[in-house]
């Protein structure tokens, strides 16, 4: 009895959590209610005793993906009005698409069709939910497992390949070369005879350059 | 079942090698910076991974990995189609590249990871695989239509693939987690025992969002919205990898989750199919017509073949999916063949993707008028081209059925898409020719050569073809 009031306490919050996401204004508040809604789903799994997995949704999403995201909403100022252009106008047929979907699956999925799962009995003391998993990810579902591996490692590949790129007219600086320049690099002797010249009007010029060749040829 | 007993490599060893194939030559494009050598390693990894395939051929049905991979005659006679149209696909992308000084080595790498994704989809045995192979599959290629970065077209192409895709993954996931509600297990040996007697609602529901993720990958009418626009939009063998392999994948995808998974539900999704092969194949034929961009009309000519193909699934026999299979073979390798041409005909800054632009090659080029000419009465469906056969084989399983409506329907809208197919011959041997003039010249005539005859030979000779069709569905 207890279990199902937690139940469907995290259940609504998770639900209206989730409808929140997609319907208010600010994109901050919308990547925190998704927060809450991975934090009410974390608790669901609990409830299941799945923990290792409770821990990881909350460990990688909360603290890591949506940590990047909130960095990323913040740090791009997007224009939310062209984004919510036509949600009037579409509404009406949303609502109506989302009202048949729903009347389709509480049809289908209604009544006692599914059932609802007794809640498990608690496992012994030295009983590793981790462990548990661990086991069957290396053993049973080991190819699915590196088939995952194998599409992170095309994800990385294709971040790097779309987002690094020499743009023309980029202007940054390279240490590694610049540790590495040479006196060659940079002076260049000239030899020059000495030649007095008159002053002339703009002289700034011409006098500067017999300053700068006077102690090349001296050398 | 358990551990590490039934841990057997062999079946497996052609994904292992391309995977290792394709860390190593990722390795070697970072450090190596030519991208000429990485295109080469890319060839030679296709070349080792077919080699691979053909010495661990399988016999029979062999299921490895705790029923989440089986190797099968059909996976690996679709496996080596797959690998033989990327190893041409990397030729005419290298050419292409070459040609605009865009030495990057990133496609090859990306490629051979979608080749992957398509040899994992093949040999999918749980619904857990089916998923992830397509996600790989996808994901690559999402990644290498956007990879044309200084193209504004080419950015809203990736992104309508990239959101649309990602649609149909989650009508698919869905559709998963129905079919795993109802029968409680991802294997689709266990599904297809669990849904014998069918008639479950669930099911039903869930087969409802499968064949939607499939008819959205395949690209069939009314889920065909993102085909044209990608395919304009993408660099044409970006278009190529996109519109021939990925389609052998998607096909062994549809028999593994309708005919291997759900057999028990046929009643059900042979309706859903019959409406979604009209729609496609009258649509496509139709609105081709329409088109003043050749890559265009080639996309509304591939959801019109989508049709054809699910005609061969319909019946839901043995003989049915073989000539599906050799039907979508045959489709790969011809639209390969006429994607390639616009590949061959065009040059830094001149695409040769109107329509407009092959008028009067016959002038410039009489062989290439020929090929294009062989390419595109096949694709019609004229004999003696492989294209009739194709036609053909999946017709005379739907009459078998007692679709006989559905034939004719299907060979009305054939005759319709002869027109757009005729115009594009009459535009080469009838036409003056115009300006710019069409480069002729190229270095890929012999691999152009190569495969649009094999589209003339085996259209001469298609019984080899076919019976290895067959034999991979009823020889077992």
């Amino acid at each position: 009895m207890f279990e199902q009031f937690v139940f469907y306490f995290f259940a609504t919050v998770l639900v209206v959590a989730g409808a929140l996401v997609i319907t208010v204004r600010n994109p901050v508040h919308a990547a925190l209610c998704l927060v809450l809604a991975f934090f009410t789903s974390a608790a669901i799994w609990l409830l299941l005793e799945a923990e290792f997995l409770a821990i990881a949704l909350v460990l990688v999403y909360v603290g890591a993906v949506m940590v990047l995201f909130l960095f990323v909403v913040m740090m791009l100022d997007i224009n939310l009005v062209p984004l919510r252009e036509g949600f009037i106008r579409y509404l009406p047929v949303g609502i109506g698409i989302a009202a048949v979907v729903l009347v389709e699956l509480v049809i289908v999925l209604g009544g006692d069709r599914l059932g609802v799962l007794p809640v498990p009995e608690p496992h012994p003391a030295g009983y590793s939910n981790t462990r548990e998993l661990g086991e069957v990810l290396y053993t049973v579902y080991v190819y699915p497992f590196e088939i995952a591996a194998v599409i992170l490692l095309v994800a990385i590949v294709a971040a790097i390949a779309l987002t690094l790129r020499r743009r023309e007219g980029r202007r940054g600086q390279r240490p590694e070369e610049q540790v590495r320049v040479r006196r060659a690099d940079r002076v260049r002797l000239v030899s020059m005879p000495a030649v007095r010249r008159e002053p002339l009007a703009g002289g700034g010029a011409a006098r500067g350059s017999s300053d700068g060749s006077a102690p090349e040829s001296g050398e | 079942m358990n551990g590490m007993a039934a841990l057997d490599l062999a079946p497996v060893a052609p994904e292992i090698v391309l995977a290792a194939a394709a860390c190593a030559v990722l390795v070697v494009e970072v450090y190596g910076r030519s991208a000429d050598l990485t295109y080469r390693l890319a060839q030679a990894s296709l070349v080792l991974t077919a080699i691979v395939l053909a010495l661990n051929f399988p016999d029979g049905s062999v299921v490895a990995f705790s029923g989440t991979f089986v190797a099968d005659p059909m996976a690996a006679i679709l496996k080596i189609a797959t690998l033989v149209i990327g190893w041409f696909l990397f030729f005419y992308l290298q050419a292409y590249l070459r040609e605009r000084g865009r030495g990057s080595g990133e496609h090859f790498i990306l490629g051979l990871f979608a080749l992957l994704g398509m040899m994992v989809l093949v040999s999918a045995a749980s619904l857990l695989t089916v998923y992830l192979g397509l996600e790989l599959l996808s994901l690559s290629l999402y990644a290498m239509v956007a990879l044309d970065r200084d193209s504004p077209v080419a950015a809203e192409a990736a992104m309508k693939y990239f959101v649309l895709g990602a649609l149909a993954s989650g009508m698919l996931l869905y559709g998963m987690s129905m079919v795993y509600g109802a029968t409680g297990t991802l294997e689709l040996a266990g599904i297809g025992e669990a849904a014998r007697d069918g008639r479950d609602l669930i099911l039903v529901l869930g087969l409802v969002f499968l064949v939607t993720g499939i008819a959205f990958k395949l690209g069939a009418a009314p889920f065909h919205m993102w085909i044209p626009d990608v395919y304009e939009g993408s660099e044409t063998p970006v278009t190529m990898f996109v519109g021939t392999a990925p389609k052998l994948a998607a096909f062994a995808m549809a028999v593994r989750l309708l005919a291997d998974g759900l057999f028990g539900l046929h009643g059900e999704w042979q309706d859903m199919l019959v409406v979604l092969a009209v729609l496609s194949i009258g649509l496509g034929n139709v609105i081709a017509i329409a088109q003043a961009n050749l890559k265009r009309m080639l996309a509304y000519s591939t959801i019109a073949h989508m049709g054809f193909l699910f005609l061969g699934i319909i019946p839901g026999t043995s003989e049915g999916y073989a000539a599906a299979m050799f039907y979508v073979i045959v489709y790969a390798v011809m639209s390969l063949g006429a994607f390639g041409m616009i590949v061959v005909l065009s040059r830094e800054g001149f695409e040769a993707e109107r329509i407009e632009d092959f008028r009067g090659l016959n002038e410039r080029s009489p062989w290439h008028a020929f090929l294009m000419l062989v390419l595109m009465l096949s694709m019609a469906g004229v004999p003696p081209f492989v294209g009739f056969w194709a036609k053909w084989s999946v017709l005379r399983e739907v009459v078998a059925a007692d679709f006989v409506w559905l034939a004719v329907v299907a060979v009305l809208f054939s005759v319709v898409g002869l027109f757009y197919y005729l115009r594009i011959v009459k535009l080469m041997y009838f036409d003056e020719p115009g300006e710019p003039a069409l480069a002729v010249a190229n270095p890929l005539r012999l691999v152009i050569s190569v495969n649009a005859l094999s589209v003339l030979v085996v259209g001469l000779f298609p019984g080899a073809l076919l019976g290895w069709c067959l034999a991979a569905f009823t020889g077992g």
